[in-house]
């Protein structure tokens, strides 16, 4: 596949401050962030985040009201998006239906005008690669939703662009679909090294694929960081509870040495978190832990007093079977309820109801939030 | 499953029996009535092909077929290049804009032909309003001779025939992906390339048929030709209303009508051919 790896070490883009405007709104408020030449990088957020915003700015259907937009250090704000060179793949696909998928994948080529023969090679190369080539002279409503994509994928990487920009590409496949079609997407980045700026509202996906994620919310990026340093050290309640299951247990901060907290619950229990230098004592917020870091025992008395593990006893208020979890929910006090889930291991059973159940974790899986 | 299907079929059909009933009364039953009275009083069989023969290649039949192709062609094509850029407005556009558009299309849609035509001839007669301001600005030193002539028939059968046109194609621009030109656009297409491998050839259903109707429409028009062109202007349409109520020749207005007929059965069955298309190719 030597002909259609794009060139390497291009395809760096930054984004200075940019901002969109919808009347007094502003949708996307002064982003900046960097993305490395050959890099996955996904906007994550939920809907009206101004995560597509940002990709269109990027793509140029968006008009910047302010700020930069550099590729490779030269600044694109003023360029149409069809001298741009970004390869694009859009939510519902956007198959052109009067051509077949040979065309389709053309497009991009005949637009710039390739001699034939290139064109002819590029497409069975790209069509290669998406594993197609039997269905070049398909039209789109022939085709099933993942060949679809597979079309839009071939279409925006044929032309070799060094950046690929993907709205929510997966968004109208089934759940199994989806898991394939992320593997071979990443796949294809890293066989042609390209720099994808992917969005979506799909954490697992996002986490799945990424290099990097920078999550939106309220038109502004929350946080950046790879997916398992995010997902372990959120750097807000919003991220903490977005980016999958989290216990968030509000209380005073009691005293701070180094860089760990003691938080003080309404009803006296005193917790242990990692903290920055940043969290003060006296102040107000929250202890946050994943559910799966939680173990859950049968209460027996005589509790080792180990600074470096948290220890909660309370009564167990429901349980549910989610397949390869067991969800407890146990309230530990009235209002603060944690969530523990047990992976559904051989022999894995469900506690009953109203039991008394004895809830431990490291002090070192729970970080101190104050927003 | 096949008893409640079919059952279900019959009661459908009840819905559709007494327009079925009307048509039958009101247009196929005198139109067949008027074609046996015309043609038994010229005889045979044999004869009456023969008689159709010279009719049909008669000097003013000809003359008038030739105008009445001509007419519609440039209706057609006017029609066609006016309502393009209009439906594409129309298409892409919501909201006050989109509103005061279409309201200026339809509502002349709703107007009676003979009051449109007649605000015409106000508009364009020798000393009409168009022929002032246009001497009273200097552009023009004598008038303009805009009003029973072909120019005439054009402007009011162009007029006339304009949202039909529109409408067809707006349909057709509304159900194009607005996200399939963007995609074009994102991967690398000018807009003029975008337009013409794109956006041109999926609405170039809606110009079919849409070209078809005001065809279809134009070769039969009567009021506009009659009232606005000039003496040698003669359309078919207007052929036969003179056989009938001047030359009371009900035999030769009986094949011309035929002739008319035929023709636009023909088209109409292209018209039926291109819109199933259209269908199968939307699913």
């Amino acid at each position: 596949m030597k002909g259609v790896a794009s060139g390497q070490g291009k395809g760096a883009i930054e984004l200075r401050q940019i901002t969109k405007r919808y009347g007094k709104e502003r949708v996307v408020d002064a982003v900046s962030t960097t993305i490395a030449p050959g890099e996955f990088f996904s906007l994550l957020g939920p809907s009206g985040s101004g995560k597509t915003t940002t990709l269109m700015m990027i793509a140029g259907f968006a008009d910047v009201d302010e700020g930069q937009v550099l590729v490779d250090g030269t600044d694109i704000v003023d360029v149409p998006p069809q001298r741009r060179g970004f390869g694009m793949v859009f939510q519902n696909y956007a198959i052109f239906p009067h051509l077949n998928v040979f065309d389709n994948v053309a497009f991009p080529l005949r637009a710039r005008k390739l001699p034939n023969d290139q064109i002819q090679e590029r497409v069975q190369q790209a069509l290669e690669l998406v594993r197609l080539e039997r269905f070049a002279d398909r039209f789109s409503r022939q085709l099933s939703g993942g060949q679809q994509q597979r079309v839009a994928i071939a279409r925006a990487i044929v032309f070799q662009p060094s950046v690929v920009l993907m709205d929510e590409p997966l968004g109208a496949l089934d759940k199994n679909l989806r898991y394939q079609m992320q593997v071979e997407i990443k796949e294809i980045q890293q066989r042609l090294g390209m720099t994808v700026v992917y969005v979506t509202h799909d954490q697992e996906e996002a986490m799945n694929m990424s290099d990097r994620i920078a999550i939106m919310n309220n038109g502004r990026i929350e946080q950046v960081g790879r997916p398992t340093d995010i997902y372990e050290n959120p750097a807000s309640n919003f991220i903490a509870r977005f980016l999958g299951e989290a216990n968030l247990i509000e209380g005073t901060i009691e005293e701070v040495r180094e860089d760990v907290a003691v938080l003080c619950t309404a009803g006296g229990l005193q917790l242990r978190a990692r903290a920055d230098g940043n969290v003060q004592p006296g102040a107000r917020a929250h202890l946050f832990v994943r559910p799966e870091r939680v173990t859950i025992v049968r209460a027996r008395g005589g509790i080792a007093a180990d600074p470096a593990i948290n220890h909660a006893t309370g009564r167990l208020a429901q349980t549910s079977f989610l397949g390869n979890i067991l969800r407890h929910v146990v309230e530990i006090e009235p209002g603060i309820r944690v969530t523990v889930d047990v992976q559904n291991a051989s022999g894995g059973l469900f506690r009953a109801v109203d039991e008394t159940a004895l809830l431990s974790w490291r002090a070192a899986d729970s970080v101190i939030l104050q927003r | 499953m096949t008893v409640k299907k079919s059952r279900k079929f019959s009661d459908a059909t009840v819905f559709i029996l007494p327009a079925v009933l009307l048509l039958a009364l009101v247009f196929v039953g005198p139109l067949i009535w008027f074609f046996i009275q015309a043609l038994a009083s010229v005889g045979t069989p044999a004869e009456m092909l023969s008689y159709a023969w010279t009719i049909i290649t008669s000097k003013a039949v000809v003359t008038a077929l030739m105008t009445t192709n001509w007419i519609s062609l440039m209706v057609t094509l006017l029609v066609l290049l006016i309502s393009y850029p209009l439906a594409c407005y129309l298409a892409n556009n919501q909201g006050m804009r989109f509103t005061l558009v279409l309201f200026c299309i339809v509502v002349p849609y709703f107007t009676s032909i003979i009051v449109r035509t007649y605000s015409w001839m106000v508009l364009l007669g020798r000393n009409g309003i168009i022929n002032q301001v246009l001497l009273y600005l200097g552009v023009i030193n004598e008038p303009l001779a805009l009003l029973y002539t072909k120019t005439g028939i054009l402007i009011g059968m162009v007029y006339v025939l304009l949202p039909y046109m529109v409408l067809t194609l707006f349909a057709t621009m509304k159900a194009i992906d607005p996200s399939l030109m963007r995609a074009a656009r994102g991967l690398g297409a000018s807009g003029f390339y975008a337009f013409t491998r794109i956006y041109f050839p999926l609405s170039v259903h809606g110009v079919v048929s849409g070209s078809l109707i005001v065809f279809i429409l134009s070769i039969g028009f009567f009021i506009t030709p009659a009232l606005m062109g000039g003496p040698s202007d003669v359309m078919i349409a207007m052929l036969i209303e003179r056989s009938v109520e001047i030359m009371f020749d009900w035999s030769g207005a009986a094949i011309m009508s035929l002739l008319l007929l035929f023709a636009t059965l023909v088209l109409y069955g292209i018209y039926y051919r291109v819109t199933d298309v259209r269908r199968m190719m939307g699913a």
